[in-house]
């Protein structure tokens, strides 16, 4: 069913105005702190579409995928915070602090360089045997960071970075309210709409992508490599794409954590996280974007939704706190990816391709 | 024949070797194809045939030999470059895109090529080639039968425009009605001048459509010449025609 031109520009506006309005009204019905899990929801979600160039389109299993976010986040935590003064005192006697928007290509470029070392290494895996190897790529990385604090301190260790430059937009600090047009908009409303508009960008470059020639030929790599070669496509520049730009999603969407946080620890960037990503996208649709947005929003939402629903109900049922809320969350989560393969083995949304085959195996 | 006796063949192969690991599956192999030939490499399982195919086709390394097409040495191309040279290969078991559409499969085949604006006409030709797939255009291409995919496969390879189409066991699968399908359209691709190297484990279907044939035995031909003679020999005949 293909909507009317004019009323799908009707649904636009109204989607946009409903997202613009989305910070004033949760915070009116739930508090602030429900902002700032949209604004983390919305990191994920660039994450998720990220993923899922590499694992979507691609069909290549990527389980270490969170070290390119880290890869990003440390890009700006070292370049944008007090902390390079203690490695180096004499170079940098108050730090580094490179402008938020210098950093960020240049981590998105980085984070690129760390996609294709992942990619280079393993053109030849496929399947299992390449999941293994991403695996041990994401716990390098965030090993790494942990240990890279002697002889020289690059990463703080397991400490942590702090005191990261928040986000500037043409000079005004998103790290403190500001007054525009008579309305106050606090800090995470501010981070809010800068998210809203990355995550409208890096959604507009995932359609431009997969319906491109580059995209129909990492399709046509991900159901038959030899036959996609016989096609004339050159697999291994491809494949080292496919690694580079998911990698350049994360690491633009790590960057936009560290400034938002203020503090990067490598405990974030743990094997967990990625597992959590790459769950995002199965359970939306993979290959889906508007599978993987739902995947992302309701991933993000869900540990928050229990540590604030369930504590609070053990507490009206039995007078106490009977099961920890995070772990009923992995309870939980793993419940409905087993019933999610069961009954939607295509995720929630699934992808056109996937629903047609679908439709077909009943027809047939 | 359609060639001239100054030109020299479209593809020469001399003394081609392939190992795998410390396995030698194709043993200094020597073939040639003339410009609009069709010639058929017939030979059992592992003979090396497909190993053979796909060598030529860039996918696997020579470890010994020359592969000379169009006279340019093909040691050294990579197989997307071989492609955009005119070398089409339908890979053994068909290789379709299972979960692309059959018009997605045949775009596919035109990756190469940089003249857009003619992609369209050649994608009604191909229709018009196999009507089977103009009605199947906008189904998954792995909901197919085995017969349309073989169909896929070629009109897919066909889309790239080439000099060279190398098929890899058509027949393989294929119900005897639809075997008599795809070797009726390979003769008709034959009759427009297409040059076809015809990899096949039916020898007597593929000598009977095929000018010149190559009999190959564990990674070596043992006998060459021209079909009729092939059909006609002891060798063939007690090997591979039962008789």
């Amino acid at each position: 069913m293909k909507l009317p031109v004019q009323r799908a520009k009707i649904v636009f506006w109204l989607a946009l105005a409903a997202l613009l309005l989305l910070p004033f009204v949760t915070d009116a019905l739930l508090g602030r702190g429900w902002v700032r899990i949209a604004d983390f929801a919305m990191l994920y979600i660039m994450l998720a579409l990220g993923l899922n160039i590499v694992v979507g389109l691609a069909g290549l299993l990527d389980l270490g995928y969170i070290a390119f976010f880290a890869v990003g986040a440390y890009c700006y935590a070292l370049t944008g915070s007090p902390h390079l003064a203690l490695a180096f005192p004499s170079l940098f006697p108050g730090g580094v602090h490179l402008p938020f928007w210098i950093v960020l290509p240049l981590a998105a470029l980085v984070a690129g360089g760390f996609g294709v070392l992942l990619g280079a290494p393993t053109l030849r895996l496929r399947g299992d045997y390449l999941a293994i190897v991403t695996l041990g790529f994401g716990e390098i990385i965030r090993i790494f960071l942990n240990n890279l604090n002697a002889p020289l301190n690059l990463t703080n260790g397991p400490q942590g970075i702090s005191r990261i430059d928040p986000i500037r937009v043409a000079d005004v600090s998103l790290n403190a309210s500001q007054e525009i047009f008579g309305i106050t908009l606090p800090s995470v409303h501010l981070y809010f709409y800068l998210f809203l508009a990355f995550t409208a960008l890096v959604i507009f470059i995932s359609r431009r992508l997969e319906k491109s020639r580059i995209g129909r030929a990492w399709m046509a790599i991900r159901e038959d490599e030899v036959a996609a070669s016989a096609m004339g496509i050159n697999t291994r520049n491809l494949k080292l794409l496919a690694f580079a730009m998911g990698a350049m999603f994360g690491g633009v969407s790590g960057t936009l954590f560290a400034g938002f946080q203020g503090f990067v620890s490598p405990e974030s960037f743990s094997l967990m996280e990625s597992i959590m990503v790459l769950c995002m996208v199965v359970l939306g649709g993979m290959g889906n974007i508007a599978g993987v947005i739902l995947g992302g929003v309701l991933l993000a939402l869900l540990p928050e939704v229990l540590r604030h629903g369930i504590v609070p109900l053990q507490q009206a049922l039995f007078g106490k706190t009977v099961v920890d809320p995070e772990s009923l969350r992995m309870l939980l989560f793993g419940g409905a990816l087993i019933v999610m393969m069961l009954y939607r083995p295509a995720g929630l949304l699934p992808s056109r391709v996937r629903r047609r085959e679908l439709d077909t195996d009943e027809a047939a | 024949m359609a060639h001239e006796a100054n030109l020299p063949p479209l593809l020469e192969v001399r003394n081609l070797q392939v190992a795998y690991g410390g396995i030698h599956a194709v043993k200094g192999i020597d073939l040639h194809i003339w410009a609009g030939e069709l010639v058929a490499l017939i030979g059992s399982n592992g003979a090396g045939k497909t190993t053979m195919l796909k060598t030529l086709a860039g996918l696997l390394h020579p470890a010994g030999g020359q592969i000379k097409y169009d006279g340019n040495n093909l040691n050294d191309v990579a197989a997307h470059r071989r492609v955009a040279m005119g070398m089409a290969l339908v890979p053994e078991g068909r290789g379709v895109f299972a979960r692309l559409t059959v018009a997605e499969n045949l775009l596919m085949g035109a990756y190469s090529r940089n003249d857009r604006h003619k992609i369209a006409t050649d994608l009604e030709r191909m229709y018009a080639l196999f009507p089977r797939l103009a009605e199947r255009r906008g189904q998954l291409a792995g909901t197919l039968s085995g017969g349309e995919q073989q169909m896929v496969a070629m009109a897919r390879a066909l889309m790239s425009h080439p000099r060279l189409l190398m098929l890899d066991e058509p027949s393989m699968g294929l119900a005897p009605l639809m075997v008599q399908k795809i070797f009726e359209t390979i003769r008709d691709i034959a009759a427009l001048g297409m040059s076809i190297l015809l990899v096949e484990q039916n020898a007597k279907l593929a000598l009977q459509t095929a000018k010149r044939g190559y009999v190959m035995e564990s990674g070596a031909i043992t006998l060459s010449g021209a079909s009729g003679e092939l059909l006609g020999s002891d060798a063939v005949q007690s090997a591979y025609l039962g008789g």
